[in-house]
């Protein structure tokens, strides 16, 4: 598969008063993945939701494959971008079935049955994640880690090759960020997808990732393969905190520890 | 029980509320009176006339109001939505309090006052969400709910004061028709308020998918590829507009709009291209039985059908719910 490229140009976005992202620009070549980090509030998800769409720049602008993302419908947007939001409860419950098909709704008409294509998209996709046996499950039965395989089955489904996710692993426990880990690795190099995730997972999501970019305040602090940025006094500047680098992570790269007061 | 099978069963209910249900009233009538179409008989009048006229309207009704609280409930993605969330019934309620205060008569191409005003007043309650998606489209569902409770809380306090101000039969017949009911319809009614439930039934048939992905969530819906602000605009309009011809005919009968939807959701799911189809079914059968309730319970005298949709619907409701913790099988 033939991942597109992903370019932002001197991104900027305001609203009201308050500027949320400044100057951002940046590149994901095809089949990269790309992790973005920063402390809270820095605009992280915010440029997440610029890449699909969702959000409009006040400046500047997005190009997938050379062609600006406002150039494009929204339906044809989502055949070629999947975002996959951090997880937010709604008061109807689907099976998961149902949940991973309505990611193929910019494929579909109105009221046209899915056909072998979209059925096929969608095996697959939940096999891929390992979410075929819950199938006839409803998703608030599910564990968090199986409803965020179960978020990003419905992405793949889309049939998209550009995978955007917000914080991916945030609140799973060890064996589902392993799981998720694992995942993403498999679309990436297997799948060849073109990935980009919002993370504060600096040592499983960041060391497996080939590029980094930092934001803070809105503006991009650093970008850089892992291994730059993982480093005691980049990684202060970014987040306003001392770090500790024990050897022995993943790729040789560093663990990084938050250092206390005193520690 | 597969969900075709319930759907089948929903249907089967829905013929008989429209077929048998007339059958029954103050006169029993023979159920020969269902082949006499050319009202030979007086069993044939009643049943042609008066009674099929008004379970259709009952059934049309029900069947808006059903679909009404399912796309809101989706849109709102709140359980506790209503058809009547976005103040289309205060709007109409107000409407037909000034008309009996101040005695206006706006009979129209043979619509009562009283369902010209209820529309009329349905529609600037319309007009004023529709001002307010396009001046802020980027208006949270969230904060059109809660504009909707503010615009409501505006009516109820205007019918109040006109209320207030009204004469004793003034005032009663305000209350009469704030309970809701289907005491005066006859097959014009039917033919006025068909058309305009038609049209925006058709409109959320046609958006069935796109609701289930509202309701997923907005970013969801958006990254699938759905409209996002248009498609919500054009589903409160088409809905609005429904349900204010529905109310126009029937008044703001309460309750079924809410419940039916999440009946119809434990019976087949929530996937919307099975719910709504279920929910023209569930809500239509359902107020047309209410309405034969409402036609016997104080035999001579006739009861409003909201005060028994409540008074039906609740405990039956309220069993569903109990009798769903705790079973795994509850269905999506």
């Amino acid at each position: 598969m033939s991942s597109p490229k992903i370019d932002v140009e001197d991104l900027s976005l305001r609203l009201g008063e308050a500027e949320i992202l400044r100057d951002v620009s940046l590149r994901v070549e095809k089949g990269e993945f790309l992790t973005i980090i920063g402390p809270n509030g820095a605009g992280k998800s915010t440029l997440l939701r610029c890449l699909d769409g969702i959000l409009e720049p006040s400046q500047g602008r997005v190009l997938i494959d050379d062609r600006p993302v406002s150039g494009f419908g929204r339906r044809e947007l989502a055949r070629t971008v999947s975002y996959v939001p951090q997880p937010e409860a709604g008061p109807l419950d689907y099976i998961v079935r149902s949940f991973v098909e309505m990611g193929r709704y910019p494929h579909l008409k109105a009221w046209a049955a899915l056909t072998e294509v979209d059925a096929a998209a969608v095996t697959d996709a939940m096999k891929l994640t390992g979410v075929i046996e819950l199938a006839d499950r409803t998703m608030s039965s599910l564990s968090g880690g199986e409803r965020q395989r179960a978020s990003i089955a419905a992405a793949l489904a889309q049939g998209g090759s550009i995978l955007l996710l917000d914080e991916p692993t945030s609140f799973l426990d060890y064996r589902h960020q392993v799981q998720i880990l694992d995942l993403l690795d498999r679309l990436h190099h297997e799948s060849g997808l073109t990935i980009v995730a919002v993370t504060h997972d600096l040592n499983s999501t960041v060391a497996s990732s080939d590029s980094v970019l930092a934001l803070k305040g809105g503006r991009v602090a650093a970008t850089g393969e892992p291994a730059e940025l993982l480093d005691a006094e980049v990684l202060a500047a970014i987040y306003d905190a001392d770090f500790r680098l024990i050897a022995g992570g993943h790729r040789g790269l560093p663990l990084i520890l938050p250092a206390r007061n005193g520690s | 029980m597969r969900t075709s099978l319930r759907l089948a069963v929903l249907g089967g209910s829905a013929v008989f509320a429209l077929a048998v249900l007339p059958l029954v009233g103050r006169q029993a009538l023979p159920f020969s009176a269902f082949f006499d179409f050319q009202g030979v008989d007086p069993a044939g009048i009643i049943f042609w006339q008066i009674r099929v006229p008004r379970a259709l309207a009952a059934f049309v009704g029900g069947a808006g109001l059903a679909l009404g609280g399912a796309v809101f409930q989706a849109i709102f993605r709140n359980p506790l939505a209503t058809p009547y969330t976005l103040g289309v019934a205060g709007g109409a309620s107000l409407g037909v309090a000034l008309a009996s205060r101040f005695g206006l008569s706006l009979v129209v191409v043979g619509l009562s006052t009283t369902s010209v005003a209820a529309f009329a007043g349905a529609m600037v309650a319309v007009g004023v969400i529709w001002v307010l998606t396009r001046l802020r489209p980027e208006l949270s569902s969230t904060t059109l709910l809660l504009a909707g409770v503010a615009m409501n809380f505006f009516f109820s306090s205007v019918i109040l004061f006109a209320q207030y101000t009204a004469s004793l039969g003034d005032s009663y017949r305000i209350i009469r028709w704030l309970m809701g009911g289907l005491g005066g319809v006859d097959m014009t009614t039917v033919l006025h308020m068909t058309p305009v439930v038609t049209l925006g039934a058709a409109v959320i048939f046609w958006h069935a998918r796109e609701l289930d992905l509202l309701a997923t969530g907005t970013e969801i819906a958006a990254s699938r590829g759905v409209a996002v602000a248009p498609t919500r605009t054009l589903l409160f309009l088409a809905t609005s507009v429904m349900v204010g011809g529905v109310v126009a005919a029937c008044g703001p009968v309460g309750f079924v709009g809410m419940m039916a939807p999440h009946i119809c959701r434990l019976l087949v799911g929530s996937n919307h291209r099975v719910l709504l189809p279920a929910s023209v079914l569930f809500g239509g059968a359902f107020l047309v039985l209410c309405d034969t309730a409402a036609r016997l319970v104080l035999f001579p005298a006739e009861l409003p059908v909201g005060v028994i949709t409540a008074f039906l619907g609740a405990p039956f409701f309220l069993w569903l719910l109990v009798r769903q913790v705790g079973s795994p099988s509850a269905r999506p």
